[in-house]
């Protein structure tokens, strides 16, 4: 929960002596789900923009773009989640995130929302989630009537975001700690 | 201790310098160009890298120091001639002092005898014109006290200085208590005292301090008024001392002054021990101290000339009898504190404006793109503006790059001595010629320029360079010439090592070559290629083993070392006339020439480097072996087709060679390889980006770069293409179709 | 107020040696890489006491105090020569373009001090 931690913009305790840390999220959506990574990790927001694809990388790498002088690796969420890869269009939306020193953008249809709510607000995922290979969720949401699920960049962007496969027939996969079969096609 | 490192780190870094400088002085010299200004700048050199060497206690530095400065002295008054045969001798003891500098920065220890037969020459050399140089002998004793004290570091100079004299001093030697003795001092100053900016009234400040005092003026001498001249000495002075720190104490306030004065000491109670013991004369006891105080060292029992044998190892070596006190190797330059018109700059910071101007560059020219469809004449502001701009951006790229940029002289430096070592070891007559020392590259890549570049010298040393005989007998001069230039050609720098020897034995390579296994016995090779083959993996031509630092390592080292520098490295040979090594090195390591490619909808950069040629090929090029495997015949050679396009799994991409561009690169093993693509759109230099900074590493890429247009273009790893390339043959059922191929293939 | 000392060498190590020495006794240090370097130095500045190697190009330690005695402004400031020389014959020489003292090389940072202190008001 390295990232909530950080992001806590306002500490205030309640009655009972409990502290309340307040967390930012920005809110996107992949498809008909609702997501949410910490928003001290964003560093931008950009409309999407033609890849210059990386040769042999799993279909989540879209590929890398200039911004700024800067070579940022694209990743694609929903190919990440299993789903076909996305079909950009200039409506779809680049969030430019901030993993450990590393700087990436992760490619979602669009931006919905920003989220204030206390730390105590989420909750745990279900076991059955983990196992299917979507480890890097830290937990859920739940604003209103929508649920929200958090991405825990960090476990999504382990130091070594591709596991160059030697051997042949390996394919490399977008690196998640706690999976070790590919969610990626 | 830490200045204390830090001024060390000074002095080696001076000491660089200043060998340096020394090795262009003495070929100076020895080419007959130098005067003496040469010689002076020589001896300063000496004298320096002495005095600095002295204050760290590095004694047999110092030591050997000494007595090459005398001669030096000798030289730069006239006193002996520089003939051939002693510059020749002060080559070689630079050469020496050179290895001591290196012993005591690595803290290492060299053989004790190791400048002994310098040292004896150096001395004999001043012994023909009646100079004793050996810092032994009696007459000259300062500096093995200097040796001496600096080997105990400043607490030993700070005990011997305050150590009463022996020999002079009337007082006990080391009673626990200094007895209080009373001392009459008389003084008269002279005219001088006041011309050399001395001042009595601080020398009665300083005795004040030595004990109870009571001073007396006598102004009888004072002339009326108007004959007093400014400066002149007038006042005689009595002082009376009651001190516990002797006499040489009261002597010492008057160090500098002794000779512009009558001083006069008298102890007025002296104690019974000393009682017989005269005062001696002034003007001997207050001789400055140094020089009084008799060494405790032993001196060597026999100097040099006792040793009648011709076996130089038999001469004295007092000199290394002690240890140099060991020096931590301290990295890096020292940072100095000067005032002057140069600062010292991290070199990360430098790196940072290049790549600060690289992105100018980069936004320069999108811009210049995205403006492109307007018309000049209805935006002449701009347009002009645009123009100034890259103008600006031009001499600011050069003025930056020059800021990593050094003369190579730095590196050529060290070969004269490099020649001369390997001429002597090899029985050989060799001169170096060198010409475009001034030819500037980048930092780093000097930097590592220095190991290629002692290997290659050694290798025209040991192979190319004939014996004396053996070239008079070709009719060639006994002396061979080896000759090293650097010159910028078209945005690379090309360094070219040639010497007049033999050439290279094609027969004896391409035997060793197939012994080896490098080479298919039944390969046809061009005679460069045969020439080439010294630089594959497991080939090496040394039969000898030299003891030049780097010894065992092979020309596959150099031709690596090279190529991570961004540059190339071939041989040239004319069988009888000698052969030429030629580097071609970029001019920094931040900007590449690429060749940009079409391989279906993508681009890359091919670096220019590792391009043969490129050529479309006719359908009878093409082999096609054990079912898949392509071959292309080029000039007698088979060379493995690697279609890119599939290997990067790219749609679009052309499949019929003879429709499509083969471009033959070479790969660090000297394999290679034809790179097949759709077309060459041209050249471009390219600032090169990493990849890694934000993902891993990517196999078949090396970096990324941004064009014109914004857009990244990867940069190809060519190793890497073939490392994908042979992985994915051999899931192929043809593994034997690679090793058929009669074309260099080094272990993969 | 802080005394100034000029020292002129033309080793980088030996000038890093003596501003290190002359800081740690509370002095301002200001350095010149030879005799021409000095006398520019001298003209620019109030300097207490000068410190001078005698071997350096351009203009050696002797000119360079033989040139600085020659203003009326500088003949009172006492001039120290840095020496490694085993002969007397350069202290001599020294001593008769003008300088005050000398100190031997390589020095003790308290000797160096200790040895201004008597040639410095």
């Amino acid at each position: 929960m390295a990232s909530a931690e950080r992001a806590a913009g306002a500490t205030a305790t309640d009655h009972a002596g409990r502290s309340l840390r307040t967390v930012q999220l920005v809110s996107f959506t992949v498809g008909n789900e609702e997501y949410g990574v910490d928003i001290m990790a964003v560093r931008e927001i950009r409309a999407w923009s033609e890849t210059t694809p990386l040769p042999n990388t799993p279909e989540v790498v879209r590929g890398v773009i200039n911004m700024r002088g800067a070579i940022v690796p694209i990743f694609d969420l929903r190919a990440r989640f299993g789903m076909p890869r996305t079909e950009p269009t200039k409506y779809n939306v680049v969030i430019i995130v901030s993993v450990a020193s590393r700087i990436v953008g992760i490619l979602v249809d669009a931006v919905s929302d920003i989220i204030t709510i206390n730390e105590d607000e989420i909750r745990p995922m279900p076991n059955m989630e983990q196992v299917s290979g979507l480890g890097f969720m830290e937990g859920l949401i739940t604003v209103g009537e929508r649920m929200v699920g958090l991405i825990g960049l960090e476990r999504m962007f382990s130091s070594r975001m591709l596991e160059a496969a030697d051997s042949a027939g390996n394919k490399p996969m977008l690196a998640g700690p706690s999976e070790s079969t590919g969610a990626a096609a | 201790m830490d200045d204390l490192a830090q001024f060390k780190q000074t002095f080696f870094a001076e000491c660089e310098e200043l060998l340096g400088d020394l090795e262009g002085h003495l070929m100076a010299l020895q080419s007959g160009e130098g005067d003496n200004n040469t010689l002076n700048a020589v001896f300063r050199a000496i004298h320096s890298i002495k005095g600095g060497a002295g204050a760290f206690g590095f004694d047999r530095l110092v030591a050997f120091a000494h007595i090459f400065e005398t001669v030096l002295d000798l030289m730069r008054d006239g006193r002996l001639e520089p003939t051939p045969d002693s510059v020749l001798l002060v080559l070689h003891c630079a050469d020496i002092l050179s290895d001591l500098v290196k012993a005591a920065q690595n803290g290492t220890e060299l053989p004790a005898d190791h400048e002994n037969e310098g040292r004896k020459s150096l001395i004999d050399l001043a012994a023909t014109v009646g100079v004793n140089a050996d810092p032994h002998a009696a007459d000259d004793e300062l500096a093995a006290l200097d040796a001496q004290l600096a080997a105990g570091g400043p607490d030993a100079l700070m005990e011997a200085a305050a150590a009463p004299e022996p020999a002079a001093a009337p007082e006990p030697a080391a009673p626990a208590k200094a007895p209080m003795l009373k001392f009459l001092v008389k003084f008269t100053p002279r005219d001088a005292l006041y011309q050399r900016a001395n001042e009595p009234l601080i020398l009665i400040r300083e005795l004040k301090e030595l004990g109870s005092f009571l001073a007396k003026a006598d102004a009888e001498g004072v002339p009326p008024l108007d004959q007093i001249q400014p400066e002149g000495a007038y006042i005689k002075w009595e002082f009376e001392i009651e001190t516990d720190k002797g006499e040489q104490a009261i002597r010492d306030v008057f160090e500098f002054v002794i000779d512009d004065c009558e001083l006069e000491v008298t102890c007025l109670n002296p104690p019974a021990a000393a009682a017989e013991a005269p005062a001696q004369p002034a003007a001997d006891a207050a001789a400055p101290k140094p020089e009084a105080v008799t060494p405790a060292a032993p001196k060597p029992a026999t100097p040099a000339p006792a040793a009648a044998k011709a076996d130089p190892h038999a001469a004295g070596d007092g000199a290394t009898a002690k240890p140099a006190a060991a020096a931590k190797p301290e990295g890096g330059a020292g940072g100095e504190t000067k005032a002057v018109r140069s600062i010292r700059v991290d070199l990360d910071r430098v790196d940072k404006l290049v790549n600060m101007v690289g992105e100018l560059v980069i936004t320069h020219a999108m811009i210049a793109q995205q403006t492109e469809h307007l018309h000049a004449d209805q935006h002449p502001e701009l347009a002009n503006g645009l123009a100034e701009l890259s103008h600006h951006i031009r001499d600011l790229q050069e003025s930056v790059m020059a800021m990593r940029a050094q003369p190579v002289k730095s590196v050529f430096a060290r070969l004269p001595r490099l020649v001369r070592e390997l001429a002597m070891m090899t029985n050989k007559k060799i001169r170096l010629d060198m010409s475009g020392e001034n030819t500037e590259i980048d930092k780093t890549v000097i930097e590592q320029l220095g190991d290629p570049l002692t290997h290659m010298i050694r290798n025209s040393c040991d192979h190319g360079i004939e014996n004396p005989d053996d070239r008079v007998a070709v009719g060639k001069p006994p002396e061979g010439v080896i000759h090293v230039s650097a010159d910028q050609r078209g945005g690379r720098i090309v360094i070219e090592i040639t010497d007049d020897g033999r050439g290279i034995n094609r027969e004896k390579v391409m035997r060793k070559a197939i012994e080896k296994k490098l080479v298919a016995p039944d390969a046809t090779l061009s005679n460069e290629e045969i020439d080439n083959l010294i630089f594959l993996p497991g080939f090496s031509t040394a039969d000898t083993v030299s003891n030049i630092s780097g010894r065992g390592v092979g020309m596959d080292v150099v031709r690596q070392n090279i190529q991570s520098l961004g540059g190339r490295v071939h041989i040239q040979s004319r069988p009888g006339q000698g052969s030429s090594f030629i580097l071609t090195l970029p001019l920094t390591l931040a900007v590449l020439d690429g060749m940009v490619l079409k391989v279906g909808i993508q681009s890359y950069i091919l670096p220019l480097a590792n391009i043969v040629e490129s050529l479309r090929p006719e359908p009878d090029q093409i082999n096609i072996v054990a079912n898949q495997s392509e071959l292309l015949r080029i000039r007698g050679e088979y060379v493995p087709l690697v279609y890119l396009h599939r290997i990067f799994k790219v749609p679009g991409g052309i499949d019929d060679p003879t429709k499509a561009l083969v471009i033959i690169v070479e790969l660090e093993d000297s394999s290679k390889m034809g790179l097949v693509v759709d077309e060459i759109i041209g050249q471009q230099q390219v600032v090169i980006k990493s990849l890694e900074e934000n993902f891993d590493p990517i196999r078949g890429v090396g970096a990324a770069t941004i064009l014109g247009n914004g857009r990244v273009s990867l940069i190809l790893d060519v190793a890497g293409i073939k490392h994908i390339a042979e992985n994915e043959s051999q899931q192929r059922p043809s593994p034997q179709a690679r090793l058929a191929a009669p074309a260099l293939q080094a272990s993969a | 107020m802080t005394k100034r000392v000029l020292t002129v060498d033309d080793s980088k190590t030996m000038l890093q040696m003596l501003q290190f020495a002359l800081k740690q006794g509370g002095f301002e240090v200001i350095q010149g890489e030879n005799g021409q370097e000095g006398l520019d130095l001298l003209e620019a500045n109030d300097i207490d006491v000068i410190i001078t190697d005698i071997n350096m190009p351009v203009m050696d330690g002797i000119t360079f105090i033989k040139e600085l005695r020659k203003k009326p402004k500088n003949k009172a400031i006492p001039v120290l020569i840095l020496t490694t020389e085993s002969s007397q014959s350069k202290k001599e020489e020294g001593r008769s373009a003008g300088a005050t003292g000398w100190i031997v090389k390589p020095f003790d940072p308290g000797k160096l001090l200790e040895v201004i202190r008597k040639v410095s008001p």
